[in-house]
This record gives structure tokens, C-alpha cells and sequence, in this order.
């Protein structure tokens, strides 16, 4: 069990340090939805309409970190496997 | 044929000339907005609102006759951070459900220079925002389209007037946790209005 949540630990950490690079690295506060500007020609005015997107920021890191601690926090109430040898028979 | 019978004619044509025109700010089409910022430590707090209407009463001839009111609904404003926008309209802050609207109206113009399709002036009137009202001078851009309507709203005949303002308030004025959460949000507000306005003939 306890190297199950260290696993599990290491795999949150590399998760969310993977999604953050690969969503623009952020490093504003998380975004749901992203500015779209569109000029109107007659106009000259910039619309703005907002797109659906998950930009994760440094807050998604920071739970992300929290959160893989509390897990490698646990692991530390779960004893390690006594790894039981099997005993070597010394012939006569 | 008499000259009695092209004195309504003329009259209509001078008419049609000299009037001052009032646009209409409600935007089908949904590009009139206004964008805020805030700066905070970790990054600047952007936005923008879209619930935009009101009518102003313009007249290229007499640009300085200008009159209206232009209206922002405070439950379009909008920032990319989930969290941050019930914030915005949450009690503590805009308290958007009490307060509705952000309105400025125009009460006097100075400074009217015209260059063309182009007015600037500034625009003086109240502006009332978390439900107190400051009165405040806005250096504001005219730009009257004279037949574009039908060139964005097809089959509408009529003129546009676009406008652009960018100026600064501050939050502390208006109320909005006044001397708190500095440390988090600057007291100052930038503000970028660019609007179009449609008086169909």
C-alpha cells in the first residue's frame, strides 16, 4: 500500500507538471475559457467572445502538489513489506 | 411643375442633412464591449462586459449638441477565472444583483475637434457604477459611418457612429471594498469602451 501512494504521488506531480507544459505553461491563475478577438470590418471594433478552455495555472500546480504531499503523507502511516526470504537449506 | 410642390422635398432633404441622428447601442451582432483591467500581483485581472445598450442622439453638423446614455448590464461581465467572476459578482465586490447597471450619460462635451468622420471631445456627465454616482470627464472617439448599416446589417439602410473611450477609475470612489484587498487588486480600474451604434433610416 504505501508504495501504491508513493506511486500514485509521483504520477500527480508528473501529471500536472505534463498538463501545464503542454497547455502554454501558464503562469497566471487557471483559466476555463480563453479571450477571442474578431475584427469587425465595417466597424473597425475588436469583438470579444470567449472559448471553452481548460488553461490550467500555477494554482492547478500548487493543488497538484498539495495534493500528491497528502498522499506521500499517508504512505508514511503504512508500513513497509517485510520482504520474507525463503530459507536456504545448507546440505550436510 | 410648381415650386410650392418641392418645398416639402427640399424641406425633407435639409431635413435629412441637418438632423441629429440617435443610434441605437444594442448590438445583434455582438461586438460592442467593454474591457476592464485590474492589476493584481500574480497577473492582471482582464475582462470585458458585452450587455451593452442605450441610444445617443448625434449630429456630425453639431458634434458638441451630443446627448445619451449608454448602459452596461454588470451580470455581462465576464473574466476567464471561474472563480474570480463570482468574486466580481458576488456581494462582496459589484454585488451585480443589487446593482444592475453601469451607466454613463452624457451631460456636457468640451474640447471638439473634428477631423473628417472624426470627433474627439471630452465628455462630461455621471457615472454611476455599485450604485454610486461620480461625476467624471471622458476623453471620448466619434466616428460616424454615414450608409454603413447596410454593409453590416444587410437590407437596413442607415448610419453608424462608433465609439471609443479609454479612461481610468478607481474603485475606492465607487465603493467597491474601499481600502481592502489592495494587496490582492490594485484600487485603479482601466476601462476600454469600443462601441457601434445604429440609427436606421
Amino acid at each position: 500500500m504505501k508504495r501504491i501512494l508513493q506511486l500514485l504521488a509521483v504520477l500527480v506531480l508528473v501529471s500536472a507538471g505534463i498538463i501545464w507544459l503542454a497547455t502554454d505553461a501558464n503562469r497566471g491563475w487557471t483559466k476555463t475559457s480563453v479571450m477571442v478577438k474578431t475584427l469587425d470590418p465595417v466597424t473597425g471594433i475588436e469583438g470579444i467572445s470567449y472559448e471553452k478552455k481548460f488553461l490550467p495555472g500555477v494554482d492547478f500546480l500548487g493543488a497538484s502538489v498539495v495534493g500528491a504531499g497528502v498522499l506521500a503523507g499517508i504512505s508514511l502511516f503504512f508500513r513497509n513489506q517485510k520482504q520474507t526470504q525463503p530459507k536456504t537449506e545448507t546440505k550436510p | 411643375m410648381k415650386l410650392i410642390h418641392l418645398i416639402p422635398l427640399i424641406s425633407l432633404t435639409a431635413a435629412a442633412y441637418a438632423a441629429p441622428e440617435t443610434f441605437d447601442f444594442k448590438d445583434p451582432k455582438g461586438v460592442n464591449n467593454a474591457v476592464f483591467k485590474l492589476d493584481a500581483p500574480l497577473e492582471s485581472v482582464n475582462g470585458s462586459a458585452s450587455g451593452i445598450s442605450g441610444t445617443v442622439t448625434f449630429d456630425p453638423a453639431n458634434p458638441a449638441a451630443t446627448t445619451g446614455k449608454i448602459v452596461v448590464a454588470s451580470d455581462s461581465l465576464t473574466v476567464p477565472n471561474p472563480m474570480q467572476k463570482e468574486h466580481l459578482h458576488s456581494a462582496a465586490w459589484l454585488d451585480t444583483a443589487k446593482y444592475p447597471e453601469i451607466t454613463f450619460e452624457v451631460k456636457s462635451i468640451a474640447n471638439v475637434k473634428t477631423d473628417g468622420d472624426v470627433t474627439t471631445a471630452d465628455v462630461t456627465g455621471p457615472f454611476t457604477l455599485h450604485g454610486v454616482t461620480k461625476e467624471i470627464t471622458v476623453p471620448v472617439k466619434f466616428t460616424y459611418l454615414k450608409d454603413k448599416l447596410g454593409a453590416r446589417v444587410p437590407n437596413l439602410k442607415g448610419d453608424l457612429l462608433v465609439i471609443r473611450a479609454n479612461f481610468s477609475i478607481n474603485r475606492d470612489d465607487f465603493n467597491i471594498q474601499k481600502g481592502q484587498s489592495e494587496d490582492k487588486v490594485a484600487d485603479e480600474i482601466d476601462l476600454n469602451l469600443s462601441i457601434a451604434g445604429a440609427c436606421a433610416q
